[in-house]
């Protein structure tokens, strides 16, 4: 706990006695607040713990708003610095943690902030449609709650899971762009490593983070694959199915030539037992093939393409998944096929076409005139 | 007309005293039965592979269950018409070897190609164009021919290619593994072309063309009429009636009941096949 709130609380208890007598005038008029106030989180500091400005019963028609940040000094600082700064005066508190006199702590399942609680009080607004669209945000509550997440939350009470604040904080929520947000992409990395543990040092390992770090604004991070809030369960088949073409977004020619391979049109059947991006290439630590630790270099193609096709050797692996019949000098020997094999189909079938339409009119014609029939 | 007197009063249309001749053994029309059957299949299976990223073929997977499954109708069809192809050439083999019916390989009886055929092909071009008459085709004509050897070609390479993806780690050990690429571009390219070829130009040449509209089902009966006969392969009608071989052709009219199967079997096979094509058309041009 900061200095500055023990010491406040020291002194807030020292007056206890006085706060105390003080309550029950107040309570004779103010009733109401009576029940939540007294099972809340700031119950031994009395009305005027936070009413600072009333002295003495009747106090005036008009009393100050309380200032939250006189305790909490931290985290409304960190708040007048974020993207909710905005929000006017006491009422920010109040937007998150609720009635100001019914405050429970972080931990009580009441509280608007505990994790379980968190998504919801965050949709508030996050979740309204019309609210996204004047912020031009996008509606993310929806997303969260249907994504591995909303649901290890929700669904199976995991409170480790992440919530809003896990990856974007609390009090101290930075947009994106700004370099110093947990979000930011930069840090991106860093945030969901909080508790993806050795996944940020694989994906560090591999090209992705690399690029990363040697500052390539085009590198992917953990949200470029997984998306940021709608994150699918990766041992799902309605998942799997989906990466090849999600690695497709930046690598065009490479899905291209996967594409034309039976592994593609194997998998575009629904059947997901064949090779996708990842089974070859894997998924956070993918380095070149010119790489020695490569899954994909050369070296290594007999284990790589043998994890499916046991007993594949040397000859069998020089078999190329990304082959492109287009390009002549990269496999000439399927170029001259694919010429050869077009060219047959194209002369063969082309011919017949005409062949066919003749004899088609050239039969009607001698259908209208019988005596001309097999002259 | 004639004065053949059939048993068979009940035969198709004006069949009764038509005389009948035989043009296909059983065992041709055995082979070429099942050869449709598994081509279907095979086009059925094979298509929907080629062209996965189709509605219809995620549809038609799904329907016969999932990807396995067409894999193993694909495999069980193409193991099948491997036997009936084998058999015809084991059969070609004794026929020449054995029995020495040098025939089979040159001349009037023969699939081989001969000068007469280009000569027919260069006639029935002129004929196209009202340039010249009919030209008199003998037993087999060149439009026959191509559909046979096209066929031939076809089974051999889409064969080979297709059991080097089977058995693909034997196949690259005895030759390099790169080649299962070209293996699977000639496979897919190969199949493109059979079923054109089948769909389009056999299914009009010997069915849809006007003359024979809507199925000729001599290649089913095994049998044609005499008028069949003299139209379609003037040459060999004039060489058996010459040679008084004539009679030792001839054959009874085909059950009633054979030409009912005929054309319901000959008939849903041309359907499935113009449906795959037009299938095949729509996605190829979409590709």
């Amino acid at each position: 706990m900061k200095l500055h709130r023990v010491a406040a609380l020291v002194i807030l208890a020292a007056g206890g006695l006085f706060a105390q007598a003080s309550d029950t005038q107040c309570l004779s008029c103010h009733d109401e607040k009576s029940a939540p106030f007294h099972s809340s989180v700031h119950s031994s500091l009395g009305c005027t713990g936070c009413h600072t400005d009333i002295q003495g019963f009747p106090h005036p028609e008009t009393v100050a708003k309380v200032n939250c940040a006189g305790c909490h000094a931290d985290a409304s600082a960190a708040l007048a610095s974020s993207v909710h700064a905005n929000i006017p005066g006491q009422q920010a508190c109040q937007t998150c943690h609720g009635d100001a006199h019914a405050i429970v702590p972080v931990k009580d399942p009441k509280s608007a902030v505990y994790a379980a609680n968190l998504p919801r009080t965050c949709g508030a607004c996050h979740g309204d449609k019309k609210f996204a669209q004047q912020h031009n945000l996008p509606e993310v509550y929806s997303q969260y709650i249907d994504s591995i997440h909303g649901f290890a939350l929700t669904k199976d009470g995991l409170l480790v899971a992440a919530t809003c604040s896990s990856c974007h904080g609390a009090h101290d929520i930075l947009a994106p762009a700004n370099p110093k947000s947990r979000t930011n992409r930069a840090n991106i990395p860093a945030t969901c490593g909080t508790c993806h543990e050795g996944i940020d040092q694989q994906y560090f390992a591999g090209v992705h983070g690399k690029a990363l770090q040697a500052g390539n604004a085009q590198a992917p991070v953990c949200t470029s694959c997984h998306t940021a809030h709608q994150i699918g369960n990766v041992r799902e088949v309605s998942f799997q199915m989906k990466t090849s073409a999600t690695c497709g977004n930046c690598h065009r020619e490479r899905y291209g030539t996967y594409h034309d391979s039976l592994h593609a049109q194997v998998s575009a059947l629904g059947y997901i037992d064949t090779a996708h991006c990842w089974d070859c290439h894997r998924a956070h630590d993918i380095l070149p093939a010119s790489d020695p630790k490569s899954t994909v270099a050369k070296a290594n193609l007999v284990s790589t393409c043998g994890q499916c096709h046991s007993g594949a050797g040397v000859s069998f692996v020089s078999y190329s998944p990304h082959a492109d019949s287009h390009d002549g000098k990269k496999f000439p020997a399927l170029h001259a096929s694919w010429i050869f094999m077009n060219l047959l189909l194209a002369s063969l079938l082309g011919f017949f076409a005409v062949h066919s339409v003749l004899w088609f009119i050239r039969s009607k014609a001698e259908g209208s005139n019988p005596t001309r029939r097999n002259s | 007309m004639s004065t053949l007197s059939t048993t068979t009063g009940e035969a198709a249309n004006s069949g009764a005293e038509a005389r009948y001749y035989t043009r296909f053994t059983p065992a041709q029309r055995m082979l070429h039965a099942v050869l449709v059957v598994t081509f279907l299949g095979l086009a059925a299976t094979g298509l929907p592979l080629r062209f996965s990223s189709a509605a219809w073929s995620v549809a038609l997977a799904n329907a016969v269950g999932g990807f396995s499954a067409i894999l193993f109708f694909h495999k069980f069809c193409a193991v099948i018409l491997s036997i009936d192809f084998l058999i015809h050439v084991a059969d070609i083999i004794y026929r020449t070897a054995v029995k020495k019916q040098w025939g089979l390989l040159w001349g009037t009886n023969s699939m081989v190609p001969n000068l007469k055929d280009l000569k027919d092909l260069i006639g029935q071009l002129r004929w196209f164009f009202f340039l010249g008459p009919k030209p008199q085709f003998d037993r087999y004509t060149y439009w026959e021919k191509l559909d046979y050897w096209g066929v031939f070609w076809g089974m051999a390479i889409i064969g080979i290619s297709g059991y080097a993806m089977w058995f693909s780690r034997a196949f690259a050990r005895i030759v390099p593994g790169s080649w299962l690429n070209v293996a699977i571009l000639i496979h897919g390219e190969e199949a493109l072309l059979a079923v054109g070829y089948i769909f389009v130009v056999h299914f009009f040449n010997e069915h849809l063309r006007p003359h024979n509209f809507p199925m000729d089902i001599t290649i089913f009966t095994g049998t044609q009429t005499e008028e069949e006969f003299r139209d379609r392969h003037p040459e060999e009608y004039a060489r058996a009636l010459e040679s008084g071989q004539l009679t030792a052709l001839r054959a009874e009219a085909p059950p009633a009941w054979g030409v009912r199967t005929s054309r319901w079997l000959g008939g849903a096979a041309l359907v499935i096949g113009i449906v795959l094509i037009v299938l095949t058309a729509e996605a190829f041009l979409r590709e």
